[in-house]
């Protein structure tokens, strides 16, 4: 056998091999969907039945009754849109201070916030909870939006090494001119870094929007819930009455905006996480 | 125009007044929180009355504690998938980085679960781990295996935990391998090619080492990711599964705290925890700088 008609060989049953660990990533996920619309009996069906005879689309209209599931929706996106637009502005406009500004003390205050890396949520959660009930934020949204206010030590780190590799001198220009410093950043410095930003932006956003951890320490009425405590409330509620369609259509819904996020910027998103990884 | 020292003066002010709301961020959610991590562990904490001073006997009270030192077993156990998400993701990347056809599909296709809902997915295999109906009972039976009711089974319902931790993992970790491989230069095969050099002892001498930063990376992140691991269990096994086998240590702190309002011995749980994932990872800092002094 030739060499190139080998590897050719070698490419084909390598193709399938990635085919079939494909199908293997994306069956649970269409078996998902397809319970979703799915009549009681076909769900038991012996052997499974992966495309219904006649879908039942009937369950995406009856979750919306069926429990909190739209205020669900509201909150998540209450929640991870004001943290991620005044954090991300919060965030540059610091990256951009660590980056292109003289002051003194400004190393050891980066690698001081760096620190915060190491510290994982669970550790800091208990004080955290006292310190809101204090104030009597528990079942409020506002212990999940105020700290990401303050700016997101993951986006700035990645900011400031991108801003590091952008030239100094059009800054210096208008600097002597006498711009603003805000100014600087936002017409000049912001501009540049834009792409980053958005990226970094997605990535921040879909980790609000699937958090779990924090919603179920804070928010105990339903209808101050976020969707992920929404759905697993629906799992808990329904699945003794084995209704799994109803399950699977909420988890279906859950799982949608962060899905056609991800389509849509798939290319950004898969860019950005690969060079976190060969940065390390 | 202004002077030089005016104007560093000027920058001096507002370098400082921009970094001010991560700074204070910092502070207030997670230096003073950790600060009180410490001091609440060496208390009675109950979250209500009086925090009475008791030295170092929550940490005591730890060493003897069976349903503690089951969620740490747990934890640890479930990190099983690791090596295998591992060996899986290098495979996968190996075979995509050959400029096969679809390649992009197959990239997207299997990063989708990595940015899945972690709460509807663990919803999902709950179901897909139904012991009568379930997709994967389904699935072994078709080979004539009379699978378990996993999530209900003391020995089976940590690998049905591992298997949706590695299916759902391998598109990052793949990810990573990927954008490694791509930086090795072709030079490097080429060369190796010239020598005779097979496939397998190109991988053994080139590849493997050139990933190596990369794999240290993903143990790291997943041993720091895995050690927290909670939202899986609390969901498919609310009560910490039959026995408490699945358990984690997140899982029981969260009980004792928010359940029990035992603040105080969940607060040394939680310290014990902070100085594990300190430790690794200080061993992170420690090696990338090494590598970069290899490099």
């Amino acid at each position: 056998m030739s060499h190139s008609s080998r590897t050719k060989l070698t490419n084909t049953i390598i193709f399938i091999l990635l085919a079939i660990g494909a199908v293997a990533m994306i069956a649970p996920l269409i078996w998902m969907l397809s319970t979703s619309i799915k009549q009681k009996i076909d769900v038991f069906a012996l052997p499974p039945v992966w495309i219904p005879e006649n879908p039942q689309w009937g369950k995406y209209a009856e979750i919306w009754t069926a429990g909190p599931l739209l205020s669900g929706i509201k909150n998540s996106v209450i929640i991870a849109l004001s943290v991620t637009v005044v954090g991300t502005f919060t965030s540059s406009l610091a990256a951009f201070s660590f980056s292109k500004l003289k002051f003194p003390g400004k190393h050891m205050i980066f690698f001081l916030l760096l620190s915060a890396l190491m510290i994982p949520y669970p550790a800091v959660m208990i004080p955290q909870f006292m310190m809101f009930s204090k104030i009597g934020w528990v079942d409020t949204l506002l212990p999940l939006i105020v700290p990401g206010l303050f700016g997101n030590i993951v986006m700035i780190f990645f900011l400031r090494q991108y801003l590091i590799s952008v030239p100094d001198e059009v800054l210096e220009a208008a600097k002597i001119d006498g711009s603003s410093y805000f100014r600087l950043f936002s017409t000049i410095t912001f501009p540049l870094i834009k792409p980053a930003v958005a990226a970094q932006l997605i990535l921040w956003f879909m980790g609000i929007w699937n958090d779990y951890l924090a919603p179920i320490i804070y928010l105990t009425s339903p209808e101050k819930q976020t969707l992920q405590l929404v759905i697993a409330n629906f799992n808990a509620q329904y699945a003794i009455q084995t209704d799994y369609p109803l399950i699977m259509a909420a988890s279906v819904i859950a799982l949608l905006p962060v899905l056609i996020i991800f389509l849509v910027f798939q290319k950004q998103i898969i860019e950005s996480v690969a060079i976190s990884g060969v940065k390390g | 125009m202004q002077t030089i020292s005016n104007l560093y003066r000027k920058e001096k002010i507002y370098g400082w007044l921009f970094i001010l709301p991560p700074v204070l961020g910092f502070l207030l959610f997670t230096l003073f929180p950790v600060a009180y991590s410490f001091y609440g562990s060496l208390t009675d904490w109950d979250g209500l009355g009086q925090m009475d001073f008791i030295g170092l006997s929550n940490f005591k009270e730890l060493l003897t504690d069976e349903l503690f030192h089951k969620a740490a077993f747990n934890t640890i156990f479930m990190m099983l998938g690791i090596p295998i998400g591992l060996i899986l993701a290098l495979l996968i990347a190996l075979g995509l980085n050959r400029g096969i056809p679809g390649t992009t599909t197959f990239r997207v296709i299997y990063y989708v679960p990595v940015i899945s809902s972690l709460a509807a997915i663990s919803i999902m295999w709950s179901w897909a781990y139904n012991g009568d109906y379930g997709l994967v009972n389904q699935f072994l039976d078709i080979f004539g295996i009379d699978g378990p009711n996993w999530l209900m089974n003391k020995y089976s319902v940590k690998p049905a935990l591992i298997l949706m931790t590695v299916w759902k993992g391998l598109g990052y970790t793949m990810l990573l391998y990927l954008a490694a491989l791509q930086s090795v230069p072709r030079s490097y095969y080429e060369a190796a090619e010239l020598d005779g050099a097979s496939g397998f002892k190109a991988f053994l001498h080139i590849t493997w080492p050139m990933v190596k930063p990369v794999t240290f990376f993903i143990v790291v992140t997943n041993i720091i990711g895995g050690s927290q691991i909670f939202t899986e269990i609390n969901i498919m096994t609310n009560t910490g599964g039959p026995e408490y086998s699945s358990a984690s240590v997140v899982f029981y702190i969260w009980q004792k705290a928010f359940d029990n309002f035992q603040m105080g011995y969940a607060s040394a749980m939680a310290v014990v925890l902070g100085i594990f994932i300190f430790i690794v990872t200080l061993i992170q800092f420690k090696m990338n700088e090494k590598s970069s002094y290899e490099a």
